[in-house]
């Protein structure tokens, strides 16, 4: 593999760039498309270009909703793009050619035709000072119209998932959290599993209550349950593909401790938590109420630094979420 | 086009009396813009349709029998029931769906058109849109890309006057040929009632894409004879000058080439014509209905399984 200008890449994203770079090599139908693709500005593209060629990187114009659908197109005729968003908040602009477009084709024609493409999308949530139309985390949204959503905690994940989803048949929508693209202590495993789509993972295994966290606030768990060692036994789920949703891992462990608080960077309102708590609440054995931590309701992150880092949750929200789910 | 008008006359007849569930588009007095253009394709060529969408799929090649079992929601369908009017699609026959998104289709048919040429290959994709989508930033977007990338792909404008109610003068500032030629197409505005017009100049249109010449853009000059939608017939709301309905009518593409050809011929064709559409809506009418425990059957290709939505 000659990724020689990957190698300085942070751990997480130099597992993305890995995955591309061999999802590309496996199969010639695997092109990737969006804006500085070739120079690689994310680095998740990086080094793509001298072992392709331009003719499978392809650079577009800032276009957002015709290069989407362009992928869908090509993904119809038996193509499998990988359109790059290095913007999360770019997904708003494409709602219609993602969720209108590409996700219906497949229902829409009885199953006359698939659409294989994989968006990728770099750099989703806070980026401290970025402001707020650059630091939106939006895969509830996704997952709310039914696009398979996935959202990586660990470079071991980043890589496997995205081949699969570079595999996958249908639509599948890739979040890489930035505060994990830009951790420069995340290492890259170097592993080559892939990780199937749907399988949730248990971190840290415990019998006194669930915390589900997502993304980078998987670190976040790890971290309050290590520090709660001592008090109580905390079981860490990470979802990892949040649509479709593992909820047969969810529920044997909930079903155990009885006991959950989930942990994610959607806003409050209708987000991710919600559907994880109403489906323990309607389907599994639960002790005591469980507990959200979230973005508030429909949150706009401000840009003042004080003022983003007030409405992204971390350590001592979960601490405090954790206490209340076990009184 | 005999075809079409036929097809299209006893749909608007089964969409007012409720056959057809979700009613029509109806194309008729646009036929010779999809007869005259897809008469210079093959089977492998792509087309990107619209709303309006019977004229380009029928010209295409596909089986009125199958598409009007998709009208009236059957298996036998093109798409099993699931897409209906404005979704039908025959993806073997280069049909890449109608679209009820106006202007949706030019992008997706870029993207096509990229596939085609990257294998080497000559084929072509036509993408059809009305006067209404000239005015979606998708379809200005996807001029730009096929033109930078210099793909085989023809923007066919079907110039029918009317995006829904709004008059092409109140919705489209300056000119619609113009416009495209300001991205780089080779554009050209064409009688939309005259088929052997547009088949000619769609032709050279369509010949310069098969020799990687780059993208271009073909306006048709044509009107719809009824209104937007056939609910709009059924409640009887107009919202067009009656003069300037029959004024278009007299150009009748049909009519016109009919006069060039004998009685007998004519005769012969109409024969013809109606023994299929009998024979459609004879199929269409006995065709099996989905099961509907089977309706979010093909929301994915593959082994996600749907949790049911109401609880019990």
């Amino acid at each position: 593999m000659s990724d020689l200008q990957s190698v300085s890449l942070p751990g997480y994203v130099r597992a993305l760039n890995r995955a591309l770079h061999a999802e590309m090599a496996a199969d010639d139908s695997v092109f990737v498309i969006g804006e500085d693709v070739r120079v690689g500005a994310s680095g998740v593209t990086a080094g793509l270009v001298p072992q392709f060629g331009t003719e499978r990187v392809l650079d577009t114009p800032l276009s957002e909703q015709s290069f989407t659908s362009f992928g869908t197109g090509a993904a119809m005729v038996g193509r499998r793009p990988v359109i790059e968003f290095q913007i999360s908040s770019l997904l708003y602009l494409v709602f219609e050619q993602i969720v209108n477009q590409a996700h219906k084709f497949s229902l829409m024609t009885g199953g006359q035709v698939h659409v294989p493409v994989t968006y990728m999308v770099s750099g989703s949530g806070s980026r401290c000072g970025w402001a707020g139309q650059h630091s939106d985390s939006p895969y509830s949204l996704l997952a709310h119209a039914g696009i398979k959503t996935l959202v990586p905690s660990r470079p071991e994940d980043a890589y496997g998932l995205l081949r699969s989803a570079v595999r996958d048949p249908d639509p599948v929508a890739v979040f890489a959290p930035s505060a994990l693209m830009e951790a420069a202590d995340v290492a890259d495993s170097g592993e080559e599993e892939v990780v199937p789509l749907g399988e949730a993972n248990v971190l840290r295994e415990g019998d006194d209550l669930t915390v589900v966290a997502v993304g980078q606030h998987v670190g976040t768990a790890l971290e309050v349950a290590e520090s709660l060692a001592d008090q109580v036994e905390v079981e860490v789920i990470d979802p990892r593909t949040v649509y479709p949703f593992d909820w047969q891992r969810l529920g044997k462990s909930v079903n155990k401790t009885g006991r959950l608080v989930v942990i994610d960077d959607s806003n409050r309102m209708c987000g991710l938590g919600a559907e994880i708590i109403a489906t323990a609440a309607e389907e599994f054995d639960l002790l005591a109420p469980p507990k959200r931590v979230s973005r508030p309701d429909g949150a706009v992150i401000p840009y003042a630094l004080a003022l983003d880092q007030e409405l992204v949750s971390g350590t001592e929200r979960l601490t405090k979420a954790i206490r209340a789910a076990l009184m | 086009m005999k075809l079409i008008r036929e097809f299209e006359e006893r749909c608007l007849e089964m969409a007012i009396a409720g056959e057809i569930i979700g009613g029509i588009h109806p194309y008729i007095g646009q036929e010779a813009v999809a007869v005259g253009v897809c008469s210079n394709l093959t089977e492998r060529d792509f087309i990107t349709s619209t709303h309006r969408g019977h004229g380009h799929v029928l010209a295409k090649g596909a089986d009125p029998r199958r598409l009007l079992a998709e009208l009236l929601g059957t298996l036998e369908g093109f798409n099993k029931g699931r897409g209906g009017s404005m979704h039908a699609a025959d993806i073997e026959l280069g049909i890449l769906g109608a679209n009820g998104i106006v202007g949706a289709g030019g992008a997706i048919g870029t993207g096509a058109a990229w596939v085609a040429k990257d294998r080497g290959s000559s084929d072509v994709v036509i993408s059809f849109f009305g006067d209404g989508a000239m005015s979606q930033g998708v379809l200005l977007e996807a001029f730009n890309l096929a033109a930078i990338w210099s793909l085989p792909v023809l923007f066919v404008c079907e110039n029918n006057m009317y995006a829904t109610s709004l008059k092409v003068e109140s919705g489209l500032a300056g000119n619609a040929a113009r416009r495209a030629e300001g991205f780089g197409l080779v554009a050209r505005t064409v009688d939309g009632m005259d088929v052997e017009s547009v088949a000619s100049t769609a032709g050279e249109l369509i010949e310069r894409c098969r020799e990687n010449k780059g993208p271009a853009f073909l306006e048709c000059s044509t009107y719809r004879f009824f209104e937007h939608h056939s609910i709009l017939e059924q409640l009887g709301v107009g919202f067009r000058d009656p003069d300037e309905i029959a004024s278009w009518r007299k150009r009748d593409p049909i009519l016109s080439l009919g006069k060039q050809l004998s009685d007998a011929a004519v005769a012969e064709i109409d024969e013809d014509v109606k023994g299929k559409i009998d024979e459609a809506v004879d199929f269409a009418r006995n065709a099996a209905p989905p099961d509907p425990k089977d309706a979010l059957m093909y929301l994915y290709s593959g082994e996600v399984a749907v949790r049911p939505g109401v609880i019990l």
